[in-house]
């Protein structure tokens, strides 16, 4: 479950169109992207609101990188992976089309002569485009490293066919003025032109102030992440050397290599979460520990998670039972294990296909069952099934409810 | 019946020679290629039965691959096969038209069953994927409004996807729901056809969302 104390619309970088402003906003406000568009080009019928509105919350609307693991990260630079989602082709239509009526609408209003001005409606149509068109290239160029791609033809076409556009309107709009006395016009050039520098470069120099934060930021971020690669390393040759002299024994060489490979997987892949922090992660460390004990290997799976309270805690420590169980007693080469939790319990399946048992039989001579596993998670509210039958595997289905977090914090859960 | 044509995809050297290894005899290896325009040019030019696809691999990804080939050769089947455990990249290429995800831990027999279910025009869902695909929607259903009815799963669905993430085979899940086999792979494929259909808007979300828990 996400908890965070107070929710920032941001335009997403990954998936936008012009801005990223209807995207964000639509993120935000939990509707289809589609009903902010139309609202947008609804509110441009009345005096030019949704333009500035729009053009507004670009600015103000931080652009969001999305945030990957290190394995991922790398797999981007390296350009394995592919720009991850494209806005589709039937976003863009409909938008064009969007745009397209709310541009009819916006012309046949100008055709009753309701609108603006005519002398301003041309131009500032033009500069709004313009204007677009140079702030998007800025938004790319701080995606990137902005340093190193302010170059490039593309980048020097588009940024100059924006200019060109805003000067543009801006001379169409004084020689409109044309009856203006010389000293007037040129006035009227200047502040326009200052204007038009003001929106083009303004918003670099916010985001490059923006810029060196984030830039921080990630130096911080990158030194630590030397450091875990430091001790990974370390522990691969340890591992490799580990494999070198255990070669005789394949059960050891397949424990090795199984950890070392969670270690990395969960480095490259996985969040950085303590066993503590979480029921997923609790058991991932109970799996760990299983597999290092018992040399099965551990599979597990899953959907949802909660964090760690004391029924919680029960739950782990009942799977964890269960998983040791499995690998002691079923003769598996595989153990799995599906954790599912949603806002109301948290479930959890050990599955072998080992050996079996009659569970009538248990209560003699596996008090470890009833006590440790069903015994735990009854105790915390919960409920334990264990189906087995001799020869086909066993299934321990775990379930707990999750406790509803309005209530003050009672036995103090790890915050 | 014939022998399935198989391209395997894959940048790693050492990778590609063991699954041929494991396939060859059973199966016709068409080729290998080692990135996106290597592989496009390799399918393009055999058109295999299925392609081993790496997740990520230089020049774009899987993803790539299938984006530039599936109009193309729709015939051609793609199957993905990766060590990373992104859940987002995963999802990624099998909505842009993969037919099953396993990892590459996976024994020779059990790659050999999912490369003839595959060809045979099933999804080879592993646990992982299942776990991955139940993630995925039931992100999607926390943020969405009502009228996305047709991206979410059935209970029956549901049920299917959580038996295989449980670690059930197929047999198995259709003798603990006492539906045949059949009907299971029948619900299988309409999950994928959800999965590749079901808008981008929510999927992303559940994506970002998901790096926040």
């Amino acid at each position: 479950m996400t908890s965070y104390p107070y929710r920032r619309a941001r335009r997403p970088a990954d998936r936008r169109l012009v801005g990223g402003v209807a995207t964000g906003l639509a993120d935000h406000l939990g509707v289809p992207v589609l009903s902010v568009r139309l609202a947008f080009v609804v509110a441009t019928w009345f005096q030019g609101v949704g333009v500035v509105a729009y053009l507004l919350l670009w600015r103000l609307l931080p652009l969001q990188r999305p945030e990957l693991s290190p394995g991922l990260e790398s797999a981007t630079r390296r350009g394995l992976r592919g720009d991850g989602t494209r806005t589709g082709p039937t976003e863009i239509a409909q938008t064009v089309a969007l745009g397209a009526i709310g541009v009819g609408v916006l012309l046949l209003i100008q055709a009753t002569g309701r609108g603006l001005d005519d002398g301003l409606f041309g131009p500032l149509l033009v500069a709004v485009v313009g204007v677009a068109v140079v702030w998007r290239q800025l938004d790319d160029v701080a995606w990137g490293r902005w340093m190193r791609e302010t170059r490039g033809w593309a980048f020097a076409s588009r940024v100059a066919a924006g200019t060109g556009l805003v000067a543009l309107a801006a001379i169409y709009l004084v020689t409109k003025e044309g009856g203006w006395g010389a000293a007037v016009s040129l006035a009227s050039a200047l502040v326009i032109a200052v204007l038009g520098l003001g929106l083009i470069l303004g918003p670099w120099i916010v985001r490059l102030m923006g810029d060196l934060s984030d830039e921080r930021r990630e130096r911080v971020r990158s030194q630590e992440r030397a450091d875990v690669a430091a001790h990974l390393h370390d522990s691969v040759l340890q591992t490799l050397a580990l494999l070198q002299k255990n070669a005789h024994d394949s059960a050891a060489v397949a424990t090795l290599a199984r950890r070392q490979e969670r270690e990395l997987r969960d480095w490259l892949y996985g969040n950085d979460e303590r066993p503590g922090d979480s029921l997923l992660a609790a058991l991932r460390s109970a799996a760990a520990d299983v597999e290092d004990a018992h040399h099965v290997p551990v599979e597990l799976i899953s959907v949802g998670d909660v964090p760690l309270d004391d029924d919680m805690a029960a739950l782990a420590r009942a799977a964890r039972e269960a998983m040791v169980n499995a690998a002691k007693h079923a003769g598996v080469d595989r153990i799995d294990v599906y954790a599912e939790a949603d806002g109301r319990a948290a479930e959890v399946f050990v599955r072998d296909r080992g050996r079996g048992f009659d569970p009538g039989t248990i209560a003699d001579d596996r008090m470890g069952v009833r006590a440790s596993i069903v015994g735990r998670v009854e105790r915390h509210g919960g409920t334990a099934s264990i189906r087995s039958r001799p020869g086909e595997g066993t299934e321990v289905a775990l379930r707990v409810p999750v406790r509803a977090p309005e209530p003050v914090p009672t036995e103090g859960p790890p915050s | 019946m014939t022998t399935l044509r198989v391209a395997i995809v894959d940048d790693h050297a050492m990778f590609r020679t063991g699954v041929r290894s494991e396939v060859d005899g059973v199966l016709d290896v068409v080729g290998e290629a080692e990135d996106v325009e290597s592989a496009v040019a390799l399918i393009a030019a055999t058109t295999p039965d299925v392609v081993l696809l790496d997740v990520h691999m230089p020049g774009g990804g899987g993803i790539e691959v299938i984006r530039r080939l599936h109009v193309r050769h729709p015939d051609v089947r793609f199957l993905a096969l990766s060590v990373s455990d992104a859940a987002e990249d995963v999802i990624g290429v099998i909505r842009a038209g993969a037919r099953g995800y396993v990892t590459k831990n996976i024994s020779g027999s059990e790659l050999l069953d999912a490369i003839t279910r595959v060809a045979a025009g099933d999804a080879v869902f592993s646990p992982r994927l299942a776990g991955f695909v139940l993630d995925a929607f039931a992100g999607t259903i926390e943020v969405a409004q009502v009228d996305e009815d047709l991206d979410r799963l059935t209970a029956r669905e549901r049920e299917v996807m959580r038996l295989i993430a449980r670690g059930y085979a197929y047999k198995e899940v259709a003798t603990e729901l006492f539906i045949s086999v059949k009907t299971v792979e029948t619900h299988v494929s309409s999950v994928l056809r959800k999965l590749q259909l079901s808008s981008r808007h929510e999927l992303t979300r559940w994506a970002n969302d998901r790096r926040l828990i």
